[in-house]
């Protein structure tokens, strides 16, 4: 892989919600949902965040688009710093940096045609003449595998795929360098899932995309990313390229989660019994000293308990936070 | 295979839509053994959940209705049977475990009260002792300190405990059929993980057999010995799982194991692109159609397709397809 310049860099994030004060006097108890996240993303790559519900994978890409206040710490956009901006630069600057959504259903406004929905971020950004605007939405429906003919269609004309690729085309059609996608394919058919990692891949390729793609699926993140953030309450706790984490995973927890994944590939699956993890996770607003995955973890040992563990570097690549490392 | 416990045979549920009545399962067969864990596979809108539905007697009518067929429990025909004598046997003979721990509980009884429910109305237990067998479910289905979650309502549980008190609930009566649709969609996969041990746990115990509903091969890989592969509403191929996996003979079976990126056992830099089924599942209204219902999306496609519904072919003892490409074979090989 060719060395590239990072498109985002994130230092020492993190987003707090407030939640219910306890009593009259009581202290608003804070809930820490992303905490202290550091990571890079190379331009025309691929960063995945795996993690469970509840992890804060979601509320960091929100974190990035400016959609929840972050709290402390530094994002970097090239030469960008996203967290100054305010008011109208944030507005524009939301041209280079788009977002794709989970649900294909609720996030596009049925009450708009196909076209107007595409055409929405051009026409409030100002980007092209007004005419040259239909040209571009034409464009768009054909790079993302639309009819000309379905452009005058309202959303519920179209199946959960053709939804998801007009929200695909919606988002590029500001030519964004950064498109963040939360969970685009986890509630669509698995025969339309290929499709749209397939289409994905491929806009990668052509616009020279970078993604900050957002899942839970194992398996298609292996297919997708280049490097990948594994990601339990609000930490990162391994941070590695792909090759690296899929063949070498070195956090307890990132293990547990390869061997809980049920496998149609018999080689796979006869190597060996899944660790199974009992007991849930803990409190995320009375969070343990230690150690997050402490209560859960099969290797625990006395000190995990009491120290956080530091992220360690194990080569210039892969990074875990874990004591037995 | 032995003696078979449900049989399921001819089955065709047809439902009154605008255009006309459309088959949402046409003509389908299977058997299930005593023990045995079945897997239902195939996309959304494929009539997986209709034929549940149609086991236990739930199917909504209107708009629909059982119009051939029959579901035989031990030589019992459940599409014949009465109303009352549906009421006995769900939930005590055979019972489901639905898709949405959410949705599926009464958020205004306590779970303890809804697992004792089934007991007290299947089984005559008394208040009480229905009560101290619903502790001890929640406490087979790993649920710490179960004499306080026994009066929890379902908002103070996590996703995973609700399935879990689901599967206490279904599994309070003994039944001999466990029908788990999409058990653990909703669900992270550690949780998804402990939702497979627990079944599988639980069967071995009670040797109750299983209709495992599902689009994950994955899944299906894990926990299914026998598999039936659904597409609009027909049965397009079966056999076992090991044989299905390795060697899918249905362009659509072929499609569905392929165009998922599963977990690779060495994961190198090479990445190719994912085998795509082109096209979504036709809907409702084309149902019925005289034809190979794959036939819009096959690479395979010939005249034959458009123009006869392909019989079931027995391709070895376990292995069966349904697909033009084999039925010609086959006569070639007869001739």
């Amino acid at each position: 892989m060719p060395d590239t310049a990072p498109m985002l860099e994130l230092h020492d994030v993190e987003v707090r919600f407030s939640l219910k004060r306890a009593g009259l006097f009581g202290a608003v108890p804070q809930l820490r949902a992303v905490d202290g996240v550091s990571l890079t993303v190379l331009k025309g790559q691929t960063m995945a965040i795996v993690g469970e519900s509840g992890s804060g994978k979601t509320t960091l890409a929100l974190a990035i688009a400016r959609l929840v206040p972050v709290a402390t710490g530094k994002i970097q956009m090239g030469d960008v710093d996203l967290l100054s901006l305010q008011g109208e630069s944030l507005r524009t600057h939301r041209q280079h940096m788009q977002f794709i959504f989970q649900d294909p259903y609720s996030s596009l406004n049925p009450r708009l045609r196909a076209q107007d929905i595409v055409r929405e971020p051009l026409d409030r950004l100002g980007i092209g003449s007004v005419e040259s605007r239909n040209k571009r939405v034409q464009e768009l429906f054909e790079q993302v595998g639309l009819r000309q003919d379905q452009l005058r269609l309202f959303p519920h004309q179209f199946s959960g795929g053709q939804r998801q690729r007009i929200g695909i085309a919606r988002a590029i059609a500001s030519r964004p360098n950064l498109v963040i996608c939360d969970e685009p394919v986890s509630a669509l058919d698995v025969g339309v899932q290929a499709q749209i990692l397939n289409l994905l891949r491929r806009l990668q390729k052509d616009l020279n995309l970078t993604y900050l793609f957002i899942s839970h699926d194992l398996g298609v993140v292996q297919h997708m990313c280049d490097s990948i953030a594994v990601m339990y309450m609000g930490k990162i706790v391994e941070q590695s390229d792909r090759e690296s984490l899929f063949n070498n995973p070195q956090h307890p927890y990132t293990r547990t989660l390869l061997s809980a994944v049920p496998s149609a590939d018999p080689n796979r699956r006869n190597r060996g019994r899944r660790i199974t993890i009992y007991g849930d996770p803990p409190n995320p607003i009375d969070l343990p000293p230690g150690c997050r995955f402490a209560s859960r973890c099969p290797l625990v040992e006395e000190r995990c308990k009491t120290v956080d563990p530091a992220f360690k570097a194990l080569n210039s690549t892969h990074h875990v936070a874990c004591h037995l490392v | 295979m032995a003696e078979s416990l449900l049989s399921v045979s001819n089955l065709t549920v047809e439902f009154t839509i605008r255009g006309g009545v459309v088959p949402v399962i046409d003509d389908l067969s299977f058997d299930l053994g005593p023990g045995e864990t079945l897997s239902l596979v195939g996309e959304s809108g494929c009539g997986k959940s209709m034929t549940a539905l149609a086991i236990l007697g739930l199917i909504p009518s209107p708009p629909g209705v059982i119009s051939a067929g029959s579901v035989t429990l031990q030589g019992e025909d459940l599409v014949q049977a009465t109303d009352a004598r549906l009421r006995e046997i769900r939930g005590n003979e055979v019972s489901m475990v639905f898709q949405e721990p959410m949705t599926s509980l009464n958020p205004v009884y306590t779970v303890g009260e809804q697992i004792a429910e089934t007991l007290r109305r299947h089984q005559g237990l008394t208040r009480n002792q229905a009560k101290s067998q619903a502790i001890q479910m929640i406490d087979a289905v790993q649920i710490p300190l179960p004499d306080r979650r026994v009066n929890d309502y379902p908002h103070q549980l996590s996703g995973g405990m609700r399935q879990r008190i689901m599967i206490a609930m279904a599994l309070a009566c003994q039944p001999k059929i466990l029908i788990a649709d999409e058990p653990t969609t909703a669900l992270d996969v550690t949780v998804q993980a402990q939702i497979f041990d627990l079944m599988q746990n639980l069967q071995r115990e009670t040797g109750a057999a299983i209709i495992l509903i599902t689009h994950d091969m994955g899944s299906v890989a894990e926990m299914a010995e026998r598999v039936v592969v659904m597409y609009a509403g027909r049965k397009i191929e079966d056999g076992q799982v090991q044989d299905i996996l390795l060697q899918p003979r249905h362009p659509y079976t072929q499609g569905l194991i392929a165009c998922v990126p599963h977990l690779l056992d060495k994961v190198t830099t090479d990445r190719p692109f994912l085998q795509e089924v082109p096209g979504t599942v036709p809907p409702l209204s084309d149902f019925g159609f005289d034809g190979c219902m794959f036939a819009p999306r096959c690479d395979l496609v010939r005249g034959e397709c458009w123009q006869g519904k392909p019989a079931n072919t027995q391709l070895t003892k376990t292995q069966s397809v349904a697909c033009w490409e084999f039925s010609a074979n086959n006569e070639l090989a007869n001739a």
